[in-house]
């Protein structure tokens, strides 16, 4: 047992309605009690869709469970299949059918389909978690349709470069995007045109947007590109034992990662490196100059980015990327890295390892929370827990990952991969932030009489009133630097000279000098002392 | 108002028979209540003892609205808890053991029962008991079931009401206990009144602190501020209250039929009750004239959610000049609706129930101008062409009493407004 609050990822269930609900011509009949239909707003409202999910809830109660539940899933299963005529049916439980045991999948096989693909979905719901229901859920769907072409054993693998010999472009499939994923609609369009204008064609897209016919044509391309390991991972690698076909594992979330993307594709279908691809003499490729970030990142105005400190939580992926793009491309300071996906916990904790950090693997909203706090950062990249809990702590949010608000699905083209993306990126990471030539004024002017704490609105409505916390130093102010530890007027005075953004984390820092110092008062000489200390 | 008691003659027999329908139904389960009750009772935990689903089901229907530290959470069963229910018990010891410690402030917890513990058949109530004794003196452990297969939405209310009502005290002086969550500022406006005619004690369930129960006993007279409580009214009537038959507080005409039968009830005048309440009425529908242009003529598709859709439809079809289509309820309790049910309008078509693919055929069907409905069906319903309004914010607002009618309509009015405002021509 274990206490939740607030959740990073629903039941595997709702991974199964991520598959069904982005696909076409398929439905997912769910063996669930009255209130499990609550599943149908993450799409209907957080995805803003503009039609149900393709799910039919038996929506078993008390008295049903006296009688016959089998009955009424198999009603519930003729019912769908009369009514939608689906091309492929998942039938599946979820958490308190699990306990009943009716075992809806193994009733619609015996119930003479015919020719109907029908999944069976085990999606165990006490011990899982909704990316990995969908990422099985999408495994199960594709192996039952690709049953009939399973190659033979022995069957050498084919040739990622056999587009040459049969006289066509080459093709790929982009696997993994899926509804309530992170801005996945835009990151197909992005990774579309990027590999079309490397002459590279896109075979089928799944489960977005597909229909079961599409899948069939899976084994048609020459490489799978596992867009959201999440969602496509375990179909890539089965891809890759069972048809032998080349994966292409790269993330394209950053200019690095596009540029290794972009490598990635050329290497595996033996396409020669364009020359805007080879690094150059600095290390830095011609391709980059598609993207502004580059040119942005370099600029002086992004000087005062430098080491700005950055917390990075979200799942594995998106996580991952934000932590090379935020230390590398925008050089600023990583100072926390964590994940909810426990799946993903190695690759996590290995891109921790190389910032010299621990990963924080955790499910739990308030450890995040607390790690947060305890690593002081000045900007926070994460989910929309995160964003809450930054708001809280008074410290700016960029969301770069699920679980997602209805407002991290923007009407505008937003990726987050390729070229484009990074342009995205670089913008809502950094305007969050005080802009560079600001930050500068605010420190010149910071001792003028106008500039008080707070902002002051030009419409002008008299002389401020003097700042409360600088007239008189708080009792709470006094008891949070704790027992035995207090500020003297005049290290009040000097502290208060200090710009109010960074006030909090001076007036923490010096505290924490002091008591490491032993020190009872804290001066101006002591606050001078800890500044030394801290800018070693 | 004396012309709608007039009008009344129309008895519910001039209803046709309510379709009674069984297939999948679209409504929340009792759980989702704890996102209002939390808010009624700032010193109250809601602990749901379930699975991830649960919590994810909370959460959801919560939005981010109540984003900051939450005084509802999920003790998630794992596989462990399942295999052996000694561990589970266990293990609940540990967690709340853990979640007190934590959260000093909270007063009462409530054990919320789930699907998964309902089928398991794990026992809350000995829980609750044991807990109790563990932590005496310290915090009141209650346990009720907000589990889907055995309560929708609002009868999770229903449930947690019935839980305190064993502790409330004994007393038989005479009171008028308003039954049924209220807004804090609905409820203070609601008491003045009733204390302005002639109504001495007044007292609410729930009360806002959850250590201050209200008193029951022979002198209590009962009056429901939501039509959900079946439970809560018959035990209360088993504790010795007397239940006052009215309409609920909904619209103008609802709230001073209800406000006018605990008058009555307390042996008040109606001179009396005119006096104060006519100055209400006549404003009350002044400001309801604005919204009821918008809205009369206008045909209403209520599908069952809230349970509220009785009353509303009531308030909506002979206040605001509505058509009803067809008025859906999860369920039809005839006792506690008689006397809404003699409001509607001859030939209402009530459905009880829900086969939701049945009911949106009839939807298309009907082409209705608005219709009131869950959040997973309005966005489909609205890119069909049809103008929504979700049932559950109805829940969450302030929309009892006279006073705030204007406010009830409006809510309904905004979407059709909406849509004649925008143009992309």
């Amino acid at each position: 047992m274990e206490l939740t609050l607030w959740t990073y990822e629903g039941p595997p269930h709702v991974g199964a309605m991520r598959i069904a609900a982005s696909m076409e011509g398929v439905h997912y009949v769910l063996h669930a009690p009255q209130g499990d239909t609550y599943a149908d707003l993450l799409f209907t409202m957080i995805e803003r869709r503009d039609k149900r999910p393709p799910v039919t809830y038996t929506t078993f109660q008390a008295r049903d469970l006296g009688g016959d539940t089998a009955e009424l899933v198999k009603r519930s299963i003729a019912d769908a299949v009369q009514r939608f005529e689906p091309e492929a049916l998942l039938v599946g439980e979820s958490c308190t059918a699990e306990l009943i045991q009716d075992q809806p999948g193994a009733l619609a096989a015996g119930m003479g389909f015919g020719a109907l693909p029908i999944v069976n979905l085990e999606l165990p719901a006490y011990s899982k978690k909704e990316n990995w229901g969908a990422a099985e859920t999408f495994y199960q769907l594709v192996r039952t349709l690709l049953k009939p072409q399973l190659p033979a054993p022995g069957t050498p693998k084919p040739d990622p470069a056999r587009w040459r010999a049969e006289g066509r472009r080459p093709r790929v499939n982009l696997l993994g995007p899926s509804l309530l994923g992170f801005r996945c609609r835009d990151d197909v369009r992005e990774i579309s045109q990027l590999l079309g204008s490397y002459g590279i064609d896109v075979a089928v897209v799944a489960p977005l947007n597909a229909r079961p016919g599409d899948l069939q044509r899976i084994p048609t391309a020459d490489a799978n590109v596992c867009l959201y390991p999440e969602v496509a991972g375990t179909l890539c690698s089965w891809l890759e034992r069972q048809f032998g076909m080349a994966c292409i594992r790269m993330v394209p979330i950053g200019i690095g990662a596009t540029v290794a993307f972009l490598r990635e594709v050329h290497s595996v279908l033996d396409l020669e490196l364009p020359a805007e691809l080879e690094p150059g003499a600095d290390g830095v490729c011609e391709a980059e100059r598609r993207s502004r970030l580059p040119w942005y990142s370099r600029s002086v105005d992004s000087t005062y980015l430098t080491g700005k400190r950055v917390f990075v939580f979200g799942d594995a992926t998106h996580a991952i990327a934000a932590a090379r793009i935020a230390s590398r491309e925008l050089g600023f300071q990583v100072v926390g890295l964590g994940s909810y996906s426990r799946e993903q916990a190695r690759e996590v904790r290995a891109a921790a390892a190389e910032l010299g950090l621990e990963a924080l693997i955790s499910d739990d909203y308030l450890a995040v929370e607390a790690a947060i706090a305890e690593a002081a950062p000045e900007l926070v990249l994460g989910t929309q827990m995160e964003r809450h809990s930054a708001k809280r702590l008074g410290i700016p949010c960029a969301v770069i990952s699920t679980p997602l608000h209805v407002q991290d699905v923007p009407a505008r083209y937003a990726p987050q991969m390729g070229w484009e993306g990074a342009n995205v990126i670089f913008d809502s990471w950094v305007h969050p932030l005080m802009m560079g030539l600001e930050e500068h004024l605010i420190g010149m002017f910071r001792h003028d009489f106008e500039f008080v704490d707070g902002h002051r609105s030009h419409l002008g409505d008299g002389a401020p009133v003097a700042a409360p916390a600088e007239a008189s130093p708080a009792p709470a102010m006094a008891a949070a630097a704790g027992v035995g530890l207090s500020w003297s007027p005049e290290g009040e005075a000097e502290l208060a000279k200090i710009p109010f953004f960074v006030r909090g984390k001076v007036r923490k820092n010096t505290e924490a000098f002091a008591r490491e110092r032993g020190l009872a008062v804290i001066d101006s000489e002591a606050l001078y002392e800890a500044k030394a200390h801290f800018s070693r | 108002m004396a012309s709608s008691i007039a009008t009344r003659a129309s008895a519910e027999a001039d209803l046709p028979p309510p379709l009674k329908e069984s297939g999948q139904r679209e409504v929340f389960c009792g759980l989702t209540s704890i996102v209002w009750l939390h808010r009624r009772m700032p010193d109250a935990f809601f602990l749901v003892v379930g699975s991830r689903t649960c919590a994810h089901l909370v959460q959801s229907a919560a939005g981010v609205m109540i984003f900051a530290e939450p005084r509802f959470g999920t003790a998630i069963l794992g596989e462990r808890d399942l295999a052996g229910l000694a561990d589970a018990n266990e293990e609940l010891d540990r967690l709340v053991a853990q979640l007190l410690e934590r959260r000093p402030e909270i007063r009462t917890l409530f054990l919320v029962g789930s699907c998964p513990s309902e089928v398991i058949k794990l026992d809350l109530s000995k829980a609750a008991e044991r807990l109790n004794r563990q932590h005496a003196g310290r915090v009141m452990v209650l346990n009720y079931s907000g589990s889907g297969i055995e309560t929708t939405f609002t009868q999770g209310e229903d449930g947690a009401l019935q839980a305190l009502i064993p502790l409330m005290p004994a007393s038989s002086e005479q009171q008028l206990l308003i039954a049924g969550t209220l807004a804090d500022a609905v409820e203070d406006r609601l008491i003045g009144l009733f204390h302005k005619l002639g109504i001495e004690r007044v007292a609410s369930l729930p009360p806002r602190r959850s250590t201050e129960l209200p008193a029951v006993g022979p002198g209590t007279k009962l009056l429901l501020a939501q039509p959900f409580l079946s439970g809560t009214a018959r035990a209360l009537v088993d504790r010795g209250a007397e239940l006052i038959r009215a309409p609920y507080p909904f619209g103008v005409e609802g709230s001073r039929d209800w406000m006018a039968a605990a008058a009555a009830a307390f042996g008040i005048a109606p001179a009396r009750v005119a006096e104060v309440l006519d100055p209400l009425v006549e404003r009350g529908q002044r400001a309801l004239a604005p919204q009821r242009e918008t809205l009369a003529g206008k045909r209403l598709f209520l599908l069952p959610d809230s349970q509220l859709e009785i009353p509303l439809a009531r308030f909506l079809s002979r206040e605001c000049g509505m058509e009803l289509v067809e008025v859906g309820t999860p369920y039809l309790d005839r006792q506690l609706m008689a006397e809404e049910l003699e409001l509607l309008p001859a030939g209402t078509q009530l459905s009880e129930g829900q086969h939701v693919e049945n009911q949106l055929l009839r939807v298309r069907q009907q082409r209705p101008d608005l219709v009131v409905c869950g959040l997973g069906l309005a966005n489909p319903l609205e890119a069909e062409g049809m103008a929504t309004k979700w049932s559950i914010e109805l829940v969450f607002s302030p929309i009892h009493g006279i006073d705030q009618a204007a406010d009830l309509a409006e809510l309904f009015a905004r979407p059709l407004r909406r849509r004649a405002a925008l143009s992309f021509a």
